[in-house]
């Protein structure tokens, strides 16, 4: 599923070149629940970058489902993030002016997938995240936990290989966290490969297994 | 592709105050440039229909060659007996030596007949003009202008007196009135005129063939002069052996020209000007667009993060450019509409109407389009390259 070998990354810094990633090696197999961990600075947000596709490593071997992810144009990037990978973010990041169903929606159109199948497949989508209700209401108009099963919708819209969530509970008090856990748990019964990256170690031993990661170096500990 | 213009139309009617003042210029824009190009040629088109009443609805026809079956007046007189040709007239011309009593002047001589006086809108001051029996009979008659009445016998009131041309004696029957106004005066003014019978004229003068090389054709009745022009066209082809340089057809004067020529350039001329106006809408749209695509940073990272490629942004912002160029135009012409109805409903009383003229709209929609493509790129290639994480990240 993810295989990653040697992985480097730097940024500079002023005059100092920062070593954000320092050779990380790490393998996540299909139907994994696996978290990372690790505090703020350690390069937790870089690696989730890098297997997000949304940054290439400056060293090192990236493969997703087999594919050398280092060899891609940014276009070919943009599809595969498409095609392979539903983001949840921290700050949910739902576009403020279209509503829940347009949001969901929007990765479907980008696929190129015809209108009718969309509507089909945003509302099975909606009716995961029990929010078939809210369906027509603009972001601002929820609450954080129901902006987060938006966003949650809107990754397994793409029906994404993998579901990559950086600090998805970052934003949500204790209650509602745990009932957007409780949904990472369902998908996951459900067949999904979930990539969870926190700094909350209450969060990360709730996967099967926790990455942690500090100074840009991996450790692997089942918790 | 549609679902981009879709998105345009979301984003735009998201912030409507700001698409309006943006659209403001290209609006002004599009309303100088089809008002202004509108009333020229409004002013024009009333201008040249006061030329043509000056007398060039009515075809000219010249024939250079007659390869041997010459025109006649008895041909002409044929001719008009056809429905679809209106008054068919002859002109030949001629020099002649005019005397009366002592005095003297150099004539140029008009020989015609009664079909003259229509096809020219001539206008008699008094007297009569030239009647069938005249032509018929040869008659030594004249017409003479005012200046020439002046000038040989002193007074314009001298209906029934005679004057020599080249020695021949002509009665004078009718006096020209001096028509400021006409294009003949325009070009006459201080000569000395006389129209008589094309007849006598031949017999007058040597140089004066009995074929006919000029006549004036009027569009019949009811009908228009290019259809008098496209049927006598077909005649002369078939007398003419299907030689189409063996005679010319004009129907339109040289002031006539002349004027299209001068307006064309003020066209061009004040075209030009409201364009630039356009070219500075297109800048404000360029402006806006920038912003827009600095405070949607963010959008963009998340469009990108989940597929959106480098093309997919650039359509959409480009998208959006054009369609508020598209909307801004689309308004002007409105606007542009409603203005020139409201001079031409104020303008009616001195006959001036205003329409809206389809090639200038045509012009500013293309224009329009070109704008918002060439000045939205800038802004939509700034927001296609940005990189998903970077925007991801702006702005927290």
């Amino acid at each position: 599923m993810i295989d990653i070998q040697d992985l480097c990354k730097f940024y500079q810094v002023g005059d100092d070149r920062v070593r954000a990633l320092d050779h990380a090696t790490l393998h996540i197999s299909p139907r994994e629940f696996v978290s990372i961990i690790g505090p703020s600075g350690s390069g937790k947000s870089t690696l989730m970058n890098i297997i997000g596709c949304l940054d290439v490593a400056d060293a090192g071997v990236y493969k997703l489902d087999g594919l050398p992810i280092g060899e891609y144009s940014e276009n070919e990037l943009a599809h595969i993030r498409n095609q392979k990978i539903g983001f949840v973010f921290q700050n949910f990041n739902l576009i403020p002016k279209l509503s829940a169903e347009e949001n969901v929606e929007l990765p479907l159109i980008y696929q190129k997938v015809p209108r009718a199948e969309r509507q089909q497949r945003v509302r099975e989508a909606l009716e995961r995240v029990g929010l078939q209700k809210r369906a027509r209401h603009l972001p601002t108009e929820l609450s954080g936990g129901q902006q987060q099963r938006v966003a949650i919708a809107r990754a397994l819209v793409t029906r994404p290989s993998l579901i990559l969530a950086d600090e998805p509970t970052g934003n949500l008090d204790s209650k509602t966290s745990q009932e957007i856990m409780d949904m990472f748990h369902e998908l996951h019964r459900q067949g999904n490969t979930i990539v969870l990256i926190t700094h909350d170690p209450g969060v990360a031993k709730q996967a099967e297994r926790a990455i942690h990661i500090l100074d840009g170096r991996i450790t692997e500990a089942t918790l | 592709m549609i679902q981009s213009f879709k998105m345009a139309l979301r984003s735009i009617s998201a912030g409507k105050m700001r698409a309006a003042l943006t659209m403001l210029g290209i609006i002004i824009g599009v309303m100088a440039l089809v008002v202004l190009v509108s009333l020229v040629n409004g002013a024009t088109s009333s201008v040249t229909d006061k030329v043509s009443a000056l007398g060039s609805s009515m075809v000219t026809a010249t024939i250079s060659d007659d390869k041997g079956s010459p025109v006649t007046l008895d041909t002409l007189n044929e001719w008009m007996e056809d429905p679809e040709l209106g008054i068919l007239a002859p002109i030949a011309t001629s020099i002649a030596t005019g005397r009366s009593g002592g005095e003297s002047a150099s004539f140029t001589v008009y020989g015609t007949t009664a079909g003259y006086y229509a096809v020219q809108n001539m206008q008699l001051f008094m007297g009569r003009w030239l009647k069938e029996p005249d032509i018929e009979n040869h008659s030594y008659v004249c017409i003479l202008n005012e200046n020439a009445a002046q000038e040989l016998i002193g007074y314009t009131d001298c209906v029934g007196r005679s004057i020599t041309l080249n020695n021949v004696p002509f009665t004078i029957v009718g006096i020209l009135a001096d028509d400021e106004d006409s294009l003949t005066a325009l070009f006459s003014s201080g000569s000395c005129v006389a129209y008589i019978p094309h007849t006598s004229l031949v017999r007058l003068s040597d140089t004066v063939p009995t074929g006919i090389t000029t006549f004036y054709a009027s569009a019949p009745e009811g009908g228009t002069v290019d259809q008098a022009k496209e049927h006598l066209e077909e005649l002369l082809l078939q007398r003419f052996d299907e030689d189409d340089d063996a005679f010319s057809l004009s129907s339109s004067s040289i002031l006539e020209e002349t004027m299209s020529n001068v307006t064309s350039v003020l066209t061009i001329l004040l075209g030009g000007i409201a364009a630039i106006s356009l070219i500075v809408g297109g800048i404000g749209i360029m402006n806006i667009m920038l912003v827009t695509v600095t405070e949607r940073t963010r959008e963009i990272g998340i469009r990108k993060a989940i597929g959106a490629t480098r093309g997919t942004i650039l359509t959409q912002f480009l998208m959006e450019a054009v369609v508020l160029c598209m909307m801004g135009c689309g308004l002007g012409i409105f606007l542009s509409w409603a203005i020139l109805q409201a001079v031409s409903t104020v303008t009616a009383s001195v006959g001036l109407a205003f329409a809206l003229d389809g090639s200038v709209v045509l012009v500013s929609v293309v224009f329009c389009f070109l704008i918002g493509v060439i000045f939205g790129l800038y802004p939509a290639n700034k927001a296609a390259r940005m990189k998903p994480i970077d925007a991801l990240h702006y702005g927290g």
